[in-house]
């Protein structure tokens, strides 16, 4: 390695001359450049968003439902609602599913065999299938198909059918980070508690998850802040546009991001300012969401 | 002790214990199998929805037409996916003139120059970039990038919904993507091989570009490949910023229309399920599964190859 | 009225109230045990062999370990004393690529049966490892560990506060039982995990170099602690601290490194024998050599 590492100096030394301290000026400078230009962006987003929308919020507005003739009455409550439901019916699925997945991958699976390396294979591809991908399978499947869910599913587009199509979409990502976690227990710990009669069962759900438990928290909860956060799938499957009363299990829903995208297609300029208004609660519930999440992490994060 | 008890019996014939063991871990297993069924079940519905549809339509007239109008009644009525395809591959590309040279920038400088104290100020902000949904992006490029910068600021003739807008808030909204994993890339590059090329007297910014670039190439490049993978499969930005008409156009003042952004548009549309415009949105969601999963095998195979290369 | 059940319930039966080192010179059933010169064996080895992923690491080791003794075994680093040393509670299962050949008798019982669950061996035979792993709970916790999960009745404090005393470590932790044990200094969650050990009650202990990575005092308390241990377990130590293992075992086996053609090198047990001959007037010049520091 030492050759080689001297080889590629050497390479870059014989091209030093003078001006080499503009030269590095000059490259600092761009990459501050482009930093600025990546802050700025953010800046001006979340400031035209506030502006746009601020005039919008108020308690009134959370609890009223959307009115597509009287937009200065026009709430989001029923979107909330669905939003905040939706969150809930998918951290249920996406909880036991994945952390299930990740246990069977790390503590039982032997990795030599092509049943397992298929398995991770396709976590892996599924993590980079766009969105609209998972509405279009939601749609056939759960909505329209053969997936008839306690009766809830077929020919209609309900809530347990958008939550499912959201938990599928973010479960590679609870997998991915849930495994990570445990992959940090050291085996220092497992060989302990086996070493005292445990099974590997025992083992696992006494100390591996346990120890676990931060990390997983914090992907699941990132992972539902990207799962609300989602369009193109709820699109697909059929959410609301302006519903005028709460979701219910099996009934239709909306959300807040189709609300947004609803109120962004309309003409009159008013809608866009709703649209803006409900972009802030959303950001608010991602923000709330990541410092649970950061929060989470520092406090009980196991430092072996 | 009592007789008929040897010591220390080690022995089992199956217990209790040792079948919950074996059905725990089938339990386990079915949970990861999954994936497998996801993915399955994925493409058996692309496949099977799409048959019907190249019943009707020829392959040939699909893949090589250029003239996407599936809605459009009688005569008027065509199949060739050329401007969707054409539309997503170029705002794509508009997106990662935008995202590689800034998205690079910020990754080395979190990487290379930025102090402990900046990172931790830095990295957030890209992280919250990153975390935030591509509803708001596409509200931006409508409500303010286009009527406030191109049209206001920079004074170009584009209409409300135009490919210039779409593709470049396409390029922010990915930019994090390429930071991030470039950012990790570089960061794995050992310290000992910019020490060599320092000692010997080189300048930082040559450091930088001809030893722990190259060092890191194979993980840049996964970035890029990932950053263009998000860009493809994007659906909202485009559907809310360049309008719903596919044309094949160099023209970024107008409309575009991508694959993604047609078949949401299509799918909240009224139309008859069962009918050959339905079928659209699985046929053209195919063909983006096809080029999204494409893409993504090249990403893996750049990745495994810079963690490894460390490890 | 005794029921008599069978073997295999006994398997899941109360640990705690068991008696399981059987009477000197007798197997519970009556029948006479074999007797080496002093003492039965609690282990008997035949011709066992250890390799992972094909490659031999140790190579025919025999020989019979007695029980209520401290063996040691000392050899140079790659002879194999560890790998073998977790052959006897089956840990080496841990690792897919491992496998053993040969007989491995425990109270005349063969370890590696296919009816024998590695799980109730390891009720029997307990590990502490060379640096030390408490788990990150409280020390009442770590020492409760073993005896839940095995289903052990009793008073949980009780049991606790016994497994502590035996390890000599009560006066020390008795006020802080539900701080975290990694609070504790490195001797201290050492003796922790002998603790730990002790509160299942099993009838062997083997410990793989358990004080390398402590302080001399701390080495010395556990020295002192192997040794009141020995009236009730019997215990084996992988030690490469040869004069540890002249102060504390009553036999010593001495591994040598073999090198076969090709590089390869296989571990070989060269002699076993009583401690103090293994270290005054050794039978194997390569032990003499070892011992006297020559080589290691």
């Amino acid at each position: 390695m030492a050759v080689a590492e001297t080889d590629i100096a050497r390479k870059v030394v014989q091209r030093a001359s003078s001006g080499e301290r503009s030269r590095d000026l000059l490259f600092r400078s761009s990459l501050m450049l482009c930093l600025f230009i990546a802050v700025i962006f953010l800046g001006v987003l979340l400031v035209d968003v506030a502006a746009d929308g601020v005039g919008f919020l108020s308690l009134e507005f959370l609890t009223s439902f959307p009115s597509r003739i009287d937009p200065q009455s026009s709430g989001i409550q029923s979107a909330l609602l669905g939003t905040l439901y939706l969150m809930g019916l998918c951290a249920l699925f996406i909880v036991p599913i994945g952390v299930a997945s990740a246990v069977y991958l790390e503590e039982y699976a032997d990795n030599e065999r092509w049943y397992n390396r298929l398995i991770e294979v396709n976590i892996q591809n599924l993590a980079s299938v766009p969105s609209v991908v998972y509405g279009i399978l939601g749609l056939a499947f759960i909505v329209r198909g053969p997936i008839d869910i306690f009766g809830l599913g077929v020919g209609q587009p309900t809530l347990l059918a958008g939550a499912l199509t959201l938990g599928l979409l973010v479960l590679p990502v609870v997998i991915i980070v849930s495994r990570e976690a445990i992959r940090a227990v050291p085996p220092s710990i497992r060989e302990g508690s086996l070493a005292l009669g445990a099974t590997q069962w025992q083992t696992i759900w006494k100390q591996v998850l346990p120890g676990a438990l931060p990390g997983v928290a914090t992907g699941v909860i990132l992972a539902l802040s990207r799962a609300i956060g989602e369009t193109a799938p709820l699109i697909l499957v059929g959410a609301a546009a302006f519903q005028r009363f709460n979701p219910t299990l099996d009934g239709q829903f909306s959300a807040l991001p189709i609300q947004i995208f609803n109120n962004v297609g309309e003409p009159a300029g008013v809608f866009r300012d709703l649209a803006a208004a409900t972009i802030i609660v959303l950001l608010v519930i991602l923000l709330l969401m990541n410092s649970a999440a950061i929060m989470l992490r520092n406090r009980y994060e196991q430092k072996w | 002790m009592p007789p008929g008890q040897r010591p220390g019996g080690i022995t089992r014939v199956r217990t209790r214990r040792s079948v919950g063991e074996q059905a725990i871990k089938g339990l386990l297993a079915a949970a990861a199998v999954l994936s497998v069924l996801t993915t399955t079940g994925i493409v058996v519905t692309l496949v099977v929805e799409s048959v019907p549809f190249f019943e009707i339509v020829a392959i040939g007239d699909f893949f090589f037409g250029t003239d996407w109008a599936p809605l459009a009644g009688g005569e008027q009525q065509s199949f060739g996916v050329v401007p969707l395809i054409w539309s997503t591959l170029y705002l794509t590309g508009v997106g990662l003139l935008v995202a590689i040279p800034v998205g690079l920038g910020v990754g080395v400088y979190l990487a290379e120059y930025a102090s402990p104290r900046v990172r931790r100020t830095l990295k957030p902000i890209v992280e919250t970039l990153a975390g935030i949904p591509t509803i708001v992006f596409g509200y931006f490029a409508l409500t303010f990038f286009t009527p406030e910068i191109l049209k206001g600021f920079l004074g170009l003739e584009v209409s409300v919904f135009n490919g210039l807008s779409a593709g470049i808030i396409l390029g922010i909204l990915v930019l994090p993507t390429i930071a991030s994993v470039s950012e990790d890339a570089m960061s794995a590059v050992p310290q000992s091989l910019r020490e060599g090329a320092f000692g010997l007297g080189a300048a930082k910014w040559q450091v930088v570009v001809r030893v722990v670039f190259p060092a890191a190439l194979s993980g840049i490049v996964a970035a890029l490949v990932l950053g263009a993978s998000r860009a493809i499969g994007e659906t909202v930005v485009i559907l809310v910023a360049a309008g719903n008409n596919p044309n094949l156009t160099f023209d970024l003042t107008t409309a575009h229309q991508t694959m993604a952004a047609f078949i949401a548009n299509t799918a909240r549309s009224d139309v008859a399920a069962g009918s050959i415009a339905f079928a659209t949105i699985f046929v053209v969601g195919l063909t983006l599964f096809v080029l999204t999963f494409a893409v993504n095998i090249v990403a893996i195979r750049f990745v495994r190859r810079y963690r490894q290369v460390y490890d | 009225m005794e029921r008599t059940t069978p073997a295999r319930d006994h398997a899941r039966k109360d640990v705690s109230t068991r008696d399981l080192s059987p009477r000197a010179g007798e197997h519970a059933d009556g029948s006479a045990a074999k007797p080496d010169a002093e003492g039965t064996a609690v282990f008997r080895l035949e011709g066992v062999s250890v390799a992972y992923g094909g490659v031999t690491a140790v190579d025919e080791v025999t020989f019979a370990l007695r029980e209520h003794e401290i063996t040691a075994f000392i050899g140079p680093s790659g002879c194999g004393k560890s790998t073998l040393i977790r052959c006897l509670n089956r840990m080496n299962d841990l690792i897919p690529s491992a496998s053993v050949h040969g007989s491995v008798l425990y109270h005349d019982q063969d370890l590696y049966a296919d009816d024998v669950d590695p799980v109730q061996v390891r009720k029997r035979i307990g590990m502490v490892f060379q640096k030390p792993n408490p788990f990150p709970k409280s020390i009442f916790e770590n020492i409760a560990f073993g005896p839940r999960v095995l289903g052990m009745k009793g008073d949980m404090s009780e049991i606790v506060e016994g497994a502590l005393r035996k390890a000599a470590l009560w006066d020390e932790v008795k006020d802080r039982l539900k701080t975290n044990a990694f609070g504790m200094s490195g001797g201290q969650q050492q003796r922790l995990c002998i603790a730990r050990t002790m509160a299942i009650e099993p009838d062997v202990i083997l410990m793989d170099e358990p004080c390398s990575a402590l302080d001399p005092i701390s080495t010395g308390a556990i020295e002192e602690l192997m040794l009141d241990l020995k009236d009730r377990y019997s215990i084996i130590i992988v030690t490469h601290n040869m004069q540890q293992a002249a102060r504390v075992s009553d036999r010593t086996a001495f591994f040598n490194v073999d090198k076969l053609e090709a590089g390869k090198r296989v571990g070989k047990l060269v002699e076993f024998a009583a401690t103090e001959k293994i270290f005054t007037t050794p039978d194997d010049k390569r032990t003499e050599a070892y011992v006297t520091g020559k080589f290691g």
